[in-house]
Order: structure tokens, then sequence, then C-alpha cells
């Protein structure tokens, strides 16, 4: 997948309460959790977001709770690629889990501006900075959550084995 | 090849070989577990998953702890979702109204965690069950819904940080100071993807309690698990919950550790967490003059008995300060009834506290205890993010029940020996 967005630079451990705060926890419904993406980092953050816009975070972004409404909320606001220094455990994998690309970069977060404008190339995982010319490319993803991905995602992975075990 | 604490038990739940950290495995799960705010999602995986039923009944968990009693409409519409999901596949441990308890100190109490269980939850402080030596963790709803629907998941073998704590343990410092210390020590991203392990004179000694106050918060330094060897106090404990057959687990000697870190305990001052991380961690002297208008006691960190316990003593014949609300929230109705029995309610009423039903509620932020702009909170739970418990301009400190409850007879932060 070919993504052409504009970066929202983050710090380091955006936690999922500054993500979606939990008094949205009250819905599973994307569109809702969407308009209400990281509210507890700056209320009417997602004001600004167009979509296929990126996130660019420091490290350990997605810190704290394991609701998979975080991962849910950025897709519902329209960001397909979150690109982080690292990712907190638990959100690294519902991210996956949910179809939401996650590219860790490490020190060259840096080389990432607020207000550049990207082209991701999701399934290489390269990022190339249109505004500067620099380009990124970052960790592979391990072979295991790659078959994952070619999969669809979590929910058709377990669908396709539940059909196995029947047969 | 020797094993680390949290090898041996994954070891023990997979067909194949472990060899080392990050190797994926495959493993049975012992438990499965989501609560009201976790399952909807859940339950909407499932389903789409075409699952027609969990793998096992009597291995599935629903606990309706965190906006309950519900707090409006919306989290009253996501419990009948759950409510119905337990009726429908007729998981035998669902939880409720009189029956339910904060899920972290419920689960274990009810007997259902065991040492050397594999167990994951919808919930980021299912590392708890560490305490009593499972390999216990956090997951999303998905991952939920797909260890529901096959009875198992794939695991990272983590890289393992053993953690030694030695030295004499002065007065009014338990497993949460010790673990507030780590975290100051390490930082919240300190044991990202890692599994931390502990021993050492101070954990033989410390109770049940505070080994679970310990391994609860392994996910505020980014941690897999935290999880503790299984020794007579653990089988006394697991034995008194109506389990039988456990036995002891140690880690192989020989095994293989990325890193020790070593904490001496003697002389220390219980600790507190500054806003709005974690890892800010300060002894409580060195804090100054912190003024509070709320303290909460209670959480999957600090609301069992121990901690009621800890707190009554402070409070005995003393009162919050004016404008300091003091909100009790023991975590389970078996501790709710054992504090009663004791007789702390009446020292908690007297002191002016209010006494709630077992919920999550503040701490997250969800109801019973909600902040305003400007307001200053002293809580025994387990985080203290910007605007965790309510505005976005209010402030949580985290400290153990002894502490929190000085601070609310002092109006602002207090170590309870200075009281």
């Amino acid at each position: 997948m070919l993504v052409n967005g504009k970066a929202h630079k983050v710090g380091a451990h955006i936690d999922t309460d500054a993500i979606i705060p939990a008094r949205f926890l009250v819905t599973t419904d994307a569109k809702i959790l969407g308009e209400n993406c990281m509210e507890g980092l700056e209320p009417g953050w997602v004001k600004r977001v167009h979509k296929n816009d990126i996130i660019v975070a420091d490290e350990n972004f997605g810190c704290g709770s394991s609701r998979e409404h975080a991962p849910i909320a950025i897709l519902g606001a329209g960001i397909p690629v979150v690109v982080a220094k690292s990712f907190a455990r638990i959100f690294y994998r519902n991210g996956f889990n949910m179809g939401l690309v996650l590219l860790e970069v490490g020190d060259d977060i840096d080389k990432l501006r607020d207000g550049d404008s990207f082209e991701v190339d999701t399934h290489a995982g390269h990022i190339k900075n249109l505004t500067t010319g620099e380009a990124v490319t970052c960790a592979k993803v391990p072979p295991f959550m790659q078959e994952l991905l070619e999969a669809g995602g979590l929910v058709p992975y377990v669908k396709k084995r539940l059909a196995a075990r029947k047969k | 090849m020797s094993h680390t604490l949290a090898e041996k038990i994954l070891q023990a739940h997979t067909d194949e070989q472990i060899i080392g950290a990050g190797q994926i495995v495959n493993c049975r799960l012992s438990l499965v577990l989501a609560n009201d705010i976790t399952a909807p999602l859940a339950v909407k995986s499932f389903k789409a998953m075409g699952a027609k039923g969990v793998f096992d009944r009597d291995k599935v968990a629903l606990v309706c702890d965190h906006f309950t009693p519900n707090k409006d409409i919306a989290s009253a519409e996501q419990v009948k979702v759950v409510r119905e999901f337990a009726r429908e596949m007729g998981v035998t441990h669902y939880y409720e109204g009189g029956n339910v308890g904060v899920e972290h100190a419920l689960l274990p109490e009810l007997g259902l965690i065991g040492p050397g269980d594999v167990i994951i939850g919808a919930d980021s402080h299912t590392c708890t069950y560490g305490g009593l030596g499972a390999f216990a963790t956090g997951m999303g709803s998905t991952d939920i819904a797909a260890g529901m629907a096959l009875g198992e998941n794939w695991f990272k073998v983590p890289p393992t940080i053993r953690v030694t704590i030695t030295g004499q343990l002065p007065e009014y410092i338990g497993g949460k100071d010790l673990i507030l210390a780590l975290i100051g020590k390490i930082g919240v991203s300190g044991a990202l993807y890692r599994a931390l392990e502990f021993d050492g004179p101070v954990i033989d000694a410390l109770s049940m309690e505070g080994r679970m106050t310990m391994a609860n918060m392994a996910i505020e330094a980014g941690g897999k698990a935290g999880l503790f060897p299984v020794d007579d106090k653990t089988l006394a404990y697991c034995k008194a919950a109506g389990r039988r057959g456990d036995k002891k687990i140690a880690a192989d000697s020989g095994a293989t550790y990325e890193r020790h870190v070593t904490i001496d305990v003697t002389g220390m001052a219980p600790q507190v967490a500054c806003p709005h991380l974690p890892e800010n961690v300060r002894p409580v002297d060195e804090l100054g003059d912190i003024r509070i208008d709320q303290a909460v006691i209670g959480s999957c960190t600090n609301g069992r008995i121990e901690d009621m316990r800890a707190a009554a003593a402070v409070l005995k014949g003393r009162k919050a300060a004016p404008g300091v609300r003091l909100i009790i929230l023991p975590a389970t109705p078996k501790i709710w009834r054992q504090a009663m029995e004791e007789g702390l309610f009446e020292i908690f009423l007297d002191a002016g506290a209010v006494v709630g039903p077992p919920t999550c509620g503040p701490c997250l932020g969800g109801h019973m205890g909600i902040l305003a702009g400007g307001e200053r909170c002293i809580s025994t739970t387990n985080r203290n993010f910007r605007g965790r418990m309510g505005s976005l301009d209010s402030e949580v400190y985290l400290s153990n029940p002894a502490v929190a409850a000085a601070s609310a007879v002092a109006g602002v932060i207090t170590n309870p020996a200075k009281l």
C-alpha cells in the first residue's frame, strides 16, 4: 500500500489515555472513536487531520492500557500509518490486529518533522520525506506477523484456522 | 537447556522447543478474560471470526468491573452485550453486580489463577497474576477473541530482566514502594517487550498481596509479565482459594537473563510517582508541600485486605483534612465483607471517608471520583498519565495506601511516619 500524507508529530510515551480517554470507551463505533482521537493529548487535535495523514511519534507510543479502541480511534480518524521511534507492546500487537500499519524507525525518527509530507510504502517499509527528499527504511516486521498481515489481519486468520479444524 | 521462569511456563504450554528470547510460539491457554470495556469489542471480533462457541466454558472469565455499577446508558448497553454473550456461550465465570470485584483482585481470590498457568486478558494489568507464578499478559480484544475461539494464542518469548530485592524492609514500605522504586530506576519503557523476574530475601518475605501489587505494575515499566517464583506462601494462598495440586516453580539455575537489577530497601522512604508518568518517582519526604483535593484507596493495585488494613492503621482516630475527599473502594465483595467484619469501615467513616463498591471507577477516570481542572489526587492506583482521572488540567500522584491515608489526614502529601 502506498500512502501519501502529512505528518502530525507527537512526543514520547503517548499513552492510550491520551489517544482515546476512558470516557469515550462506551462505544465500539470506529467513527465516534475517530472523532475523539487524541482528545486526551489536546482537545480538538483531530480537526487538523486529513485522510491518509500519518502520526509520527517518539519512543513507547501507545503505552498504558490494552484498549483496542486506541488503534481503532486512529484508523477512525483516517490515519492509516503510525511511524514511531518505538511502540509499546500491547499497542503494537493491537495495531497489527486492527490493520493499522506501525513502522518502527529508531533514531531516524528525527528525520521526520511535523508538517512534512510523506510517501509511505507500507509493504516495503520505505518512508520518503517529500518535503526534504530524505528517505528512511524501517525495521522489518517478523515473518509470522507478516503472515498475519497477508491473511488480512487476525480475524480472517482465526476464521481460516477454525474452518480447518472443522475438516 | 536452562529456562527463565517465563520460558519454563511457556514451555509447559507448547509442543515447540523453546530455545530462547525472540522465538514465536503457540501456547495453550489456561484462562482468557475480558471486562466490560474490552469484552464488547472481543464479542464483535469473535463473531466476525465465525466462531460458534468458546474453547472451554470454564476457562473464560468475563468481569464487568470498570464502569459498573453502570455509570450511564452507554455503559449499561455494553454490559448487556457481555451478559448476553456469556449466557449464549454458557460461560461459567461471568461476574456482575453482587459477585463482581476488580478483576485482578477477584480471580486469584476465587481460585481461578494457578502457578504455571498461561493467561491472556483484555486488560493491561492481567500481569498481576505473575504474583502467583502465572505467565499472564494483557492483549487487545481481538487477541482475546482468538483465545476464546481457539484456546491458544501466539507469544514472542520475552527476554527477562532479573530483579533482586535485598535489605531490611522499613515500616510503611510495601510492594507498591518496591515496584515504584524499580520503575523510577528503569523507566516506563525500561522493560519494554520483556519479562521481569523477582527474587531475593525481601521478595521471599513479601505477602501475596504485595507480590500481586508488584506484578500488577510490571506493565508500567512496559513489561510483558512480572513473575514471582512459586513458594510455600503461594501454595498456601492457592489452597486457601480452594485449589489443589499446585506445585512450586522456580527458574533453572544457569538461565539467561538480559540484565540484573538489584535494589536495596534498607532505609527506603515511601515512594511517590509524580505527574504525569509512573517513572517520576521520588521519596515522599522530598516532595515539599503538595496540597491534595482527593485521596483514592483501592484498585487492582492496592485494593486488597492488607491495603485496607494499612489505610485503617493510619486513619484510626484521625479525620481527613477539611476539603479532602477520601474515597475507599475495597476491590472485591470478599474484601468488602472482611473489612466490614474487622471494623475497618467504622474507622473509615469516622475519618470522613466515602466507602464505595468494588469497581475500577476513578482509576481510569470512569466514575466515582473524577477530578476537575486544577485538582490534585493522591491515589493507590497504577497510572498518573495526564487526564487519567478526569480533567487534562488535573494531577495524580501514586503511592501506597498508608501514604494516601496519611496525605488525606494532613491535606498534603505526607509520610505516615511523620503524621
